[in-house]
C-alpha cells in the first residue's frame, strides 16, 4: 500500500537534529505499525509454557464472570512465559477458553502490546506522537537507533533492548517520554535515553523517574496479566509537574470552598 | 513562575483561583497506603453513602451537576438513571481507565498517587447503580500504575470496604483490576466493552446504549476515572458544595493538563471555567522568548484553537461556543517554532494506527489523509491538496460507528481554517525548513551543536 504514493525523501541536509528521525519516519513511506507486521510464526514448535502456566491461566479466567473476559491478562501471561506470543499459547488460551485458535488469533493480532517477534529483555517506547515528537521524541528516538543499530520494533543482537516508537502515554506534561518496559522516563533527552540503555545493557539497576526499580519486561507483564510483585510502594506519590497545580494553590493558600459555608448559605441545606 | 497575576484569592465565589480536592493530597508521603488515604477521611464517603439508599446517591449525583470527565461530559447522575432497575440481569460498573487521548495526562497521576480516590468512588457509584461486580480498565503500557490499582483493590477487601458484606451492610461488590493491551480505541466505551469481553477492541452500534445491554449484555456504566473519583467529595461535601464552584452548567472542579512549550506544565486542579491565559500565568507563561501559536483545550480530537481564544472559559459550553470541546482539558500549547502541517501529521498517523478498521471511511480515509500530509510536510503538496484533505474530512466526519473517526478529522479541518497559509506553503516548501525543527525541541544544546 504504501507504494501507492512515494513522497520524495527530505533533502540529506535539510535540517539539524532531527535528520535520522525524519528519514526514518517521513522520508520512507509511512511508519511500519503492528498491522503491516508479518503474522505470527505458526511454525513455531517450542515452548515453555508448563502445567503451572497452565494452571495460572485458568486462575485468571475465573476470576471473571464469563471466562472470555480473561484473555487479554491471559496473553499478558503467556507473554511473560514466552516472551512473545507464540502458537502454543495461543492454542493454550483457546483451550481453556472453549475457543477456536483463529478467535485467539485475531484478538492477540489487534493489540499492539502484544508481540509477535521475540521482545528483548527491556522494551524502550519512545513517544513519537505530536506533542513528544515535537518537544524532541523525534531526536531522542532518532539518537537511540543509531546509538543501538536497530530500527523499530527491533532487538539488539544481544536480546538486551527492543526499541520501538510509542503512541501518546498520558504524560505529556513530562514530555518528551520514554518508557521502559512500561515505566516512565520522564522529560527525557538524547544523552539521557541513550545512558539508560547503556546501565540496562550493562546490567545495572535503573530506576524510573516516577515508579519502580525496572523489571525485565516478562516480569512486566506477570504484573499485566494479574499477578503482583509486591513492588507497588516502591517510588514516590507524585513528581514536578503533578505537583506543580498544588504547590501553587499552598502558596497562595488556595482551597475549595468550605463545606460548612456552602450549607450556612443555602440555610443549612446540604445533602 | 510564582508571580501569577491571576487575580484575588476568592474572587467573592469562596473557593480560590485553584481548588485542589482530587490532587490535594498528590504532595502526600505515600499518599497511595490506605491508611494514609483514611488519615485523611479516606472512605467516610463509602460509610455516608451506605447509610443513604441508592437512588439517593445517585439523585444526589445528578444534583451535584457533575458531568464526565472523560471527553463527552454528559452527566453522571443522569447516565447512573438510566440503568433500569427493573431488570433482572446483573448490572456492572466499568471504569475507562484507558487515558490515550493524546495530551491527556491526569489519570495515570490520579491514580498513580492516590488510586484509594478511585476505589472508594467505584464503590460509592457501584452501590448507587445496585451492581455486584466492577471493573478498572487501565490501558496495560502504566506497569507502576496497574500495581498501585492492585495493591489499594487488595487493601480495599482487607479492611471489608470491597468483597462480601460490605462494612456489614449486606451489599456485596467484586472488583476486578483488569489491563488493557495497548489500544486508543478502547477508551470508546463500547470498544472497551468488546475488548473487556476478551474481543478486538472494536466498537458497536448505539442503540442500544450500555445502560441497556452493555457488558455480556447486561446494563452496564461506563465512567472515567475523574468523574467516578469525583463522587466521594460530592458524597461528603454535598451537591451544593460542587456545584458552588464552575459555571452556570459545568459544575465543580476540574484537574486541566497544561503540556508543550509551557515555561512549567503540569495539573492544575481548579473551578471549570478558568482560562488558558489564567492557567498559563500559573504556569510561567510560554517559554521564554516564544509565543503561543496553537493550542487543544482538551486532546487532539478537539479543534485546535488560537492566541485568541486565550480568554474563553474552559468550559464546556463557552469551549463549544468557539466550534470546539472541552474534551479532557488536556492543554497542548505550541509556540510559533512549531510546524503545523507537521503536527497534524502526526496526530493524523496517530489516527491512522489507532483505527480499529471496522468502518471504511475511517480505516481508508485516515490512511490517505496521512498519505498526502506526509507529502505536504516533504514541501510536495500538489493542487488540490488542500480541498482533498477537507473533501476526506467531510466523508469521515459523522460516518463511522464512533468518536475516532470524527476525532481524526479536527485537527485537519480545524488546523486549515486558522493556519491555510502553511498548508499552501507545503506545496513548495517542506515543513522543517519552514519551521526547523530543532527549534522547537526543549533541550539544552551543547554550544558547539547549537550553531544552526
Amino acid at each position: 500500500m504504501s507504494e501507492l504514493i512515494e513522497p520524495q525523501a527530505p533533502a540529506p541536509n535539510g535540517h539539524a537534529g532531527g535528520d535520522i528521525a525524519s528519514e526514518e519516519l517521513v522520508g520512507h513511506g509511512h511508519f511500519v505499525t503492528h498491522f503491516d507486521e508479518p503474522s505470527l510464526d505458526y511454525g513455531l514448535s517450542e515452548t515453555k509454557i508448563t502445567e503451572a502456566t497452565v494452571e495460572e491461566l485458568r486462575s485468571i479466567a475465573e476470576r471473571y464472570p464469563q471466562a472470555r473476559s480473561a484473555l487479554l491478562p491471559m496473553l499478558h501471561l503467556v507473554q511473560s512465559v514466552e516472551g512473545r506470543v507464540t502458537p502454543a499459547g495461543i492454542e493454550a488460551c483457546a483451550e481453556i477458553l472453549g475457543l477456536t485458535a483463529a478467535d485467539v488469533s485475531g484478538v492477540a493480532t489487534f493489540y499492539t502490546m502484544y508481540k509477535r517477534r521475540p521482545v528483548g529483555e527491556y522494551h524502550v517506547g519512545v513517544c513519537t506522537t505530536a506533542l513528544c515528537a515535537i518537544m524532541g521524541g523525534d531526536e531522542v528516538y532518532a539518537r537511540l537507533q543509531d546509538h543501538l543499530g536497530i530500527g523499530n520494533d527491533e532487538t539488539t543482537e544481544d536480546g538486551k533492548i527492543t526499541l520501538e516508537h510509542v503512541e501518546c502515554n498520558a504524560a505529556c506534561d513530562f514530555a518528551p517520554v520514554m518508557m521502559v518496559n512500561w515505566e516512565f522516563f520522564d522529560n527525557t533527552t538524547p544523552e539521557k535515553a541513550t545512558g539508560v540503555v547503556d546501565q540496562l545493557r550493562a546490567g545495572d539497576h535503573v530506576w524510573s523517574t516516577r515508579g519502580a526499580r525496572v523489571c525485565t519486561w516478562k516480569e512486566a507483564e506477570r504484573v499485566l496479566a494479574g499477578f503482583p510483585d509486591g513492588r507497588a510502594d516502591e517510588g514516590p506519590t507524585a513528581v514536578g509537574p503533578s505537583l506543580l497545580g498544588l504547590r501553587i494553590a499552598q502558596q497562595h493558600d488556595w482551597t475549595a470552598p468550605d463545606p460548612e459555608h456552602i450549607q450556612d448559605r443555602r440555610g443549612g441545606e446540604g445533602r | 513562575m510564582t508571580e501569577p497575576s491571576a487575580g484575588p484569592r476568592t474572587s467573592g465565589t469562596g473557593h480560590g483561583v485553584l481548588t485542589p480536592v482530587l490532587t490535594a493530597n498528590w504532595g502526600d508521603e505515600r499518599a497511595w497506603k490506605l491508611t494514609n488515604y483514611e488519615r485523611r477521611g479516606g472512605y467516610d464517603a463509602l460509610r455516608s453513602a451506605l447509610a443513604m439508599q441508592p437512588s439517593e446517591v445517585v439523585s444526589l449525583v445528578k444534583d451535584s451537576g457533575l458531568r464526565g470527565r472523560g471527553g463527552a461530559g454528559f452527566p453522571t447522575g443522569m447516565k447512573w438513571s438510566f440503568i433500569p432497575q427493573d431488570n433482572p440481569k446483573p448490572k456492572y460498573l466499568v471504569v475507562n481507565a484507558d487515558e490515550s487521548e493524546p495530551g491527556t495526562c491526569k489519570d495515570i497521576p490520579l491514580m498513580m498517587a492516590s488510586p484509594h480516590t478511585l476505589v472508594e468512588g467505584v464503590i460509592i457509584s457501584a452501590y448507587a447503580i445496585r451492581a455486584n461486580q466492577a471493573f478498572i480498565y487501565v490501558r496495560g503500557e502504566v506497569l507502576h500504575v496497574v500495581r498501585r490499582l492492585q495493591q489499594a483493590v487488595r487493601e480495599a477487601y482487607s479492611a471489608g470496604y470491597a468483597g462480601k458484606n460490605i462494612l456489614g451492610t449486606g451489599y456485596d461488590l467484586e472488583i476486578i483490576v483488569h489491563a488493557g493491551a495497548g489500544a486508543y480505541i478502547c477508551g470508546e466505551e463500547t470498544a472497551m466493552l468488546d475488548s473487556l469481553e476478551g474481543r478486538r477492541g472494536q466498537p458497536r452500534l448505539r442503540p442500544p446504549f450500555p445502560a441497556v445491554a452493555g457488558l455480556y449484555a447486561c446494563p452496564t456504566v461506563i465512567n472515567n476515572v475523574e468523574s467516578i473519583s469525583s463522587v466521594p467529595s460530592i458524597i461528603t461535601n454535598g451537591a451544593d458544595w460542587f456545584s458552588s464552584m464552575g459555571t452556570e452548567k459545568s459544575k465543580g472542579m476540574t484537574i486541566y493538563s497544561l503540556s508543550g512549550h509551557v515555561t512549567h506544565p503540569g495539573q492544575f486542579e481548579a473551578p471549570l471555567g478558568i482560562t488558558l491565559r489564567q492557567l498559563l500565568d500559573l504556569a510561567g507563561g510560554i517559554r521564554e522568548d516564544h509565543q503561543l501559536k496553537f493550542w487543544t483545550p482538551g486532546g487532539s480530537s478537539t479543534p485546535m484553537l488560537t492566541d485568541a481564544h486565550l480568554d474563553v472559559p474552559l468550559d464546556y459550553e463557552a469551549i463549544a461556543g468557539v466550534k470546539s470541546m472541552l474534551g479532557t482539558k488536556a492543554l497542548q500549547c505550541f509556540d510559533e517554532t512549531t510546524s503545523v502541517v507537521r503536527t497534524v501529521l502526526r496526530w493524523t498517523e496517530f489516527y491512522k494506527h489507532e483505527s480499529c478498521g471496522k468502518c471504511t471511511p475511517c480505516r481508508e480515509g485516515t490512511w490517505w489523509l496521512v498519505q498526502i500530509l506526509k507529502r505536504m510536510e516533504a514541501g510536495h503538496g500538489q493542487p488540490g491538496d488542500i480541498e482533498k484533505l477537507l473533501d476526506l474530512c467531510d466523508n469521515i466526519l459523522g460516518r463511522s460507528f464512533c468518536a475516532l473517526g470524527d476525532g481524526a478529522t479536527s485537527p485537519i479541518t480545524s488546523a486549515i481554517q486558522y493556519f491555510r497559509d502553511e498548508f499552501e506553503a507545503a506545496m513548495h516548501t517542506p515543513a522543517w525548513e519552514l519551521f526547523p525543527y530543532q527549534r522547537s525541541t526543549i533541550f539544552v544544546r551543547e554550544p558547539a551543536g547549537a550553531g544552526a
